[in-house]
Parts: C-alpha cells; structure tokens; sequence
C-alpha cells in the first residue's frame, strides 16, 4: 500500500487529487462519469455574494494545445449555492473548498463571513486572479499590496483556511506570494488561466464576447510548473499545482516541483474520467518506484543531488 | 445511462461530397437515446486539436444497438475523424443534452379563435396533427432520428421540408421517403438543380399560411432558424429549434456554450446551456442575435 494521504493548511486529502474550479461545475455534471469520493477534494465553480449572468457569449474557443475562456464568473450567488448545492455536495466523503470572488475588499470579507456560517466547508479558495470580469479578479491579483489586502478580509472574517488562488499574469509571482503569506494565507492555489485572444477571420473582429480570455490546458503547463518552482522556493505554503495537467505524468511534474496537491480543470472537458485516471497513474508511479509516501515526493526536484 | 466509453467505428461511408455517415456500436442502449441527442467524441487522441466535438445522434439500429452520426467536414477535427476506419476507436461521451419532445399520443385541439394546443387523447375528439420538419443541409441529422421515432407515432402526417444549396449535397432523401408512406418529402436548392429553387423557410411560409401545418421542428442554420422562429411567432403554431455553440465540457459544467434565452420576467433574459438545458429548445424561448 502507499500512501496518498497530503494535509495541506490543516485540511487532510485522502489523495493530492482536486479539481480545478469553474471546470467541474458543482460536480453534479460530472457524477455519471466519475465516483465522487474518489477525489481528494472538490474545488467548486467561483461563487460571488449575488448573482452573476457572466460575459455575452461566445465565451470560449479553442486554440493550439489549449482553450481561452471568458465566462465571466457566471454563477447564482452565494444564497442558492448554500441552500440548493451544498446540501449535495454535503452527501460525499469528499472535502468541498469554495472558490469565491468579488468586485471591492468588501465584499470578499462579506462573502468569507457568510460562508463560514455554513456546514461542510472544508476551506476557502480566495480568487483574485480571474482574468474575465471588469471589476475585481486581476486587479487584486497582480498588485502584491492589494492581494495582501483580499487575504487579510478574508482572514478575518473566516476561521476556515484560506486558499490564495494567484495569477500568472505578473511579472514576478513569487512577490505576490511572499505578500499574501505575509498577510496570513493557508495554502496557495496557482494557476489561474493566462491572458489571452483569438480573432475570427471571417469577421475580423476578436472571437470572444469578452475580447480577451484565459488560456488553459496543455499549452499553459510548463509556465504553471515554473510558477510552482519559483513559489516554492521563495515561500514555505502549502501549494496546489495547475494548469495543462492532463495525465499523472505531468501531476508528478508538479508534486516534484513543489506542489503539495494538484487540481485538475480543463483536461475534464477531454476526459471526464481524467480525474481518476490521474489518481491511478500516480499510485501506479509510486508503487513501480518503491516510494511508500507521496508526500517525500513533493519538491523533490529542488534537492540538488 | 449517459457514459463515457471507447468505441468501435462499424462502417463510415462518405455519402455526399465532403458529408459522411459513421456508425459505431453503440455504449448506450439505443432505445433510451432521445432524438435531438448529441454525443460528444473526439477526432483523435491529439492535443492540437484538443477538444472533443459535438454531433447529433443521426440514426440508430435497435435491433445492432448502433448509433449513426452524419457530418459535414468543416475544418480539422471533422477532417481526422473523415480518415477514420472500419474498427478504429475513439472515445464517446453521450448521449447529451435534451432531446426534442415528441408530440403526445394524442390529437390536436384548436379552441376558436385560441391559440392551438396539443391536448391529450381522452378530452378532445380525434385530428391528425400535422408536422413539418424543416432542414437544413446538415441541419438533417437529429430529424432523421426524430423521423425514425415519429414515423411509429399514431394520427400524425409528416411534411419534411430539406434546403440544401444544390443536389449534390442532398442527404438520406431515399432513406426519408421509404421511412413511412406519411412523410412527404419537399425539397428547396439554392442553385434550383433540384425542386424549388429558393429557401427552404418559403416553403415553409407557404404551408404555414394555408393553416396545414400544427407543430414545426428545424434544425439547420441560424440564420435559417431565425426565420423559422420568425414565421412560427407570425402564425402561432409551436415548434422546437435545435441550436449549436461551441462546447467545453459538453455537460453543463463550464457554461461555455450559453444561448440567450428569455427570463422569467417580461424584457429579462437569462443564458441557457446548449448541451444541457438544449440543444433542442422551444422556438418562442430563444431571443436570436442580430
Ligand atoms: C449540439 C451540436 C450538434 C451538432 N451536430 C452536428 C452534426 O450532426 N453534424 C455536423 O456535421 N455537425 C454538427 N455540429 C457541428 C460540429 O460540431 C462542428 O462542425 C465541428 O465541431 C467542427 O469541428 P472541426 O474541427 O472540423 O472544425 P473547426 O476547425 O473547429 O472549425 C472549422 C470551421 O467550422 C466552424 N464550426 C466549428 N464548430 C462549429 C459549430 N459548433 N457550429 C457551427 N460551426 C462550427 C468554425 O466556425 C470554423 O469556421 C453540431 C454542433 C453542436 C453544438
Ligand atoms: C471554463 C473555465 C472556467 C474557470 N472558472 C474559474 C473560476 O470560476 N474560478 C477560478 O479561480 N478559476 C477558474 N478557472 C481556472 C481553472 O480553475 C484553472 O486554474 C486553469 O484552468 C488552469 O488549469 P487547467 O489548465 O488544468 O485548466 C476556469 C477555467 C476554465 C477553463
Ligand atoms: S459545454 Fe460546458 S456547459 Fe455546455
């Protein structure tokens, strides 16, 4: 047997196996397909204190080994999700965090407070990094004073932990780290999807409602592991790694990087199963490679032999 | 019963240049898959392109348990999947989305003056309810299915109306006129190579202006859809519309694939995903873009 077991800001994962939020919905989609209480934990799709319609569409498209999206945090509120998703949610052995975003400091304080008056929650996983809304998301996430300041609302209107979601599109991400560790983060999430466009031809005019979008899947996989490396060797949290994780090759690529737990997004659009299919293939590494832990993995590509 | 399986192609025949019909056994059982369905399969184990890609369920075999999809080669992904053998695999998620509702086995009532109704079968006396089903081009592929299913229906008769832009792009015209002696075929080309030369919704305009028609089902176009929304509001008759976005993940989890629908109250609108709360959706529900 080994063991998969991670704990990461006090909370303990069966397996480092997540997914990615805002690609799993709520996971009601996803439960024909896939055994729920197989995973590590479940990210839900971003939740705001009121109601979102999202952006006009089209809202995504695909471009070479990967998609840009632009929804728009499309999503029914913090109301709705409480009463009618996570009593659902609740009936899995499955830790469910919830991604949460918002427009000013306020309301990322007033959304924490409300959702740490729920039952079965296992953790926050603070977004300020969505590239596709006018108004909060980015903004936050590429000034390392302003991130520290969604942190600590966060911090102190929560006793859940807290998960800093950080975005790519930053000259140096491992400051925006050091600063929302500084101001009392849990765990850190990265990354969130890269700044990006696709223009129609025929129309001549760009191809998502929303002008740009975030890029996802494969083609974002070596700047994500990067990212995980850089933070890793700069900040002591706990991380979770992704972005292009596709197979339990590249989730090991992560680990050995220094990530703790690895969320899996757009590959569930190829493979609904990818989840489980990349929980088996890292058992099946550990196994064939004798390492009783996953977690003596983690960073292991950092230690200089 | 929607799954996720490795499939084996059975046959794949190009029927129309550049058109092909592929048939692979079927994960699902047949008799459950709602005409209008899709099933979302890849083109190949690539990354480039990545995603999989969306098709309607275009025929079954019940007594094979097979599924039919009928495609158009439009760009990379329809191009890889052309190449594709007696006995090659690929994955297949589906069947997807809702379906067309088809008629009750009931008859029609019109109150007078009133706006028709189908009504069920004990409180009204008997009629035939009269069905279009308008195509276009490829836009055929659910209708077959949905005429597969409707042709076992009782007290209906089938108007099925094709545009296509000339001959050489008609598909499963002989298999539609030996489905069921009720279905009456009309054709519309926009070279005039074959039957009317002109747009399909004129034919339909014509039929709709006689009072001859009940309850319209179309898939096709927007363009074309919009007019068959257009033409279905002026006379009051109902009628279903199968839409197409581009996908993500094909079962309602990223909502990628939104159409604008109307909300719940007057002059709101509320985004409705393709590949679950459709691709089939009430006429009257779509508000179209410009
Ligand atoms: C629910 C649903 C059911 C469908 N059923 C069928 C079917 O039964 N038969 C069939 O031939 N096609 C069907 N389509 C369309 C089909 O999915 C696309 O033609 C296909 O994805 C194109 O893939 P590609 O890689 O060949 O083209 P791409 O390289 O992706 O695109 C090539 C060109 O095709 C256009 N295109 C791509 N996707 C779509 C789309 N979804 N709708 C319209 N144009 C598109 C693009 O604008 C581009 O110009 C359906 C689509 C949906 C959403
Ligand atoms: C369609 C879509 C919706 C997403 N929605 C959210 C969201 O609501 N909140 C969030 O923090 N990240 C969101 N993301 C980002 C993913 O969680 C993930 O960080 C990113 O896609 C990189 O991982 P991947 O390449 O494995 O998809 C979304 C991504 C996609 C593709
Ligand atoms: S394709 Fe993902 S919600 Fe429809």
């Amino acid at each position: 047997m080994v063991d998969l077991t991670i704990e990461i800001a006090g909370l303990r994962l069966k397996n480092p196996v997540i997914t990615a939020s805002g690609t799993f919905g709520f996971s009601q989609e996803y439960a024909p397909y896939v055994d729920l209480n197989r995973l590590g934990a479940i990210t839900v799709k971003g939740i705001t204190l009121l109601p979102r319609s999202g952006n006009p569409p089209p809202r995504l498209v695909e471009t070479p080994a990967g998609i840009l999206n632009a929804i728009g945090l499309q999503n029914p509120g913090v109301d709705y999700f409480a009463a009618s998703i996570l009593p659902y949610l609740s009936q899995f052995e499955v830790p469910v965090i919830v991604n949460m975003a918002g427009e000013t400091v306020e309301e990322y304080a007033v959304l924490a407070n409300k959702l740490s008056e729920l039952n079965n929650i296992a953790a926050l996983e603070v977004n300020i990094s969505c590239p596709n809304v006018e108004k909060g998301g980015l903004q936050f996430g590429s000034d390392p004073a302003a991130a520290a300041e969604v942190t600590r609302a966060v911090k102190n209107n929560t006793s859940l932990p807290v998960i800093v979601k950080l975005s790519p599109n930053v000259t140096r991400i491992e400051t925006v780290a050091q600063a929302v560790a500084q101001a009392g983060a849990d765990a850190l999430s990265l990354i969130n999807t890269i700044l990006g466009m696709a223009i129609d031809l025929k129309k001549r005019r760009p191809v998502l409602g929303n002008i740009f979008g975030g890029l996802s899947g494969p083609a974002i996989k070596p700047v994500a592991l990067r990212a995980v490396w850089q933070v890793f060797e700069e900040v002591s949290l706990p991380i979770i790694g992704m972005g292009g994780i596709f197979t339990a090759q590249d989730a090991l690529e992560f680990i050995m990087a220094g990530a703790k737990a690895v969320a899996v997004g757009t590959a569930n659009f190829i493979n609904p199963r990818a989840t489980i299919d990349i929980l088996e293939g890292i058992e099946n590494y550990l196994r064939e490679n004798k390492i009783k832990r996953l977690s003596d993995l983690v960073g292991a590509a950092h230690c200089k032999q | 019963m929607t799954s996720y399986n490795t499939v084996n192609i059975t046959r794949q025949d190009e029927i129309a240049p550049g058109f092909y019909l592929l048939s692979f056994k079927s994960p699902f059982s047949v008799h459950q898959a709602q005409p209008g369905q899709f099933v979302y399969l890849r083109c190949d184990n690539t990354y480039d392109p990545l995603l999989p890609r969306p098709f309607s369920i275009a025929m079954v075999d019940g007594g094979k348990n097979e599924v039919a999809i009928l495609y158009q080669v439009v760009g990379r992904g329809t191009a890889l999947l052309a190449q594709k053998k007696e006995l090659d695999r690929f994955t297949v998620l589906g069947p997807l989305g809702r379906g067309f509702t088809l008629p009750p086995s009931g008859r029609l009532f019109r109150p007078k003056g009133g706006p028709k109704r189908v009504e069920p079968l004990e409180s009204f006396p008997p009629s035939f309810l009269r069905i279009a089903v308008v195509a276009g081009g490829v836009g055929i592929a659910p209708l077959f299915f949905l005429l597969q299913r409707l042709k076992d229906l009782p007290d209906l008769t089938i108007e099925v109306l094709i545009g296509v832009r000339s001959i050489k792009q008609l598909l499963l015209a002989t298999e539609i006129k030996s489905l069921s002696p009720q279905v009456k075929l009309h054709l519309a080309t926009d070279d005039g190579s074959c039957g009317f030369h002109g747009s399909v919704t004129e034919i339909l305009a014509t039929l709709l202006k006689a009072d001859k028609i009940d309850l319209v089902y179309a898939c096709g176009p927007e363009a074309m859809l919009k007019i068959v929304a257009e033409l279905l509001t002026k006379h009051n008759v109902p009628g279903e519309v199968s839409l197409e976005r581009q996908m993500g993940c094909g079962v309602g989890a990223c909502l990628s694939c939104v159409c604008k629908a109307k909300g719940e109250r007057e002059n709101s609108f509320r985004y409705r995903r393709v590949c679950k709360e459709g691709p089939v959706f009430p006429v009257q529900e779509i508000i179209w873009e410009e």
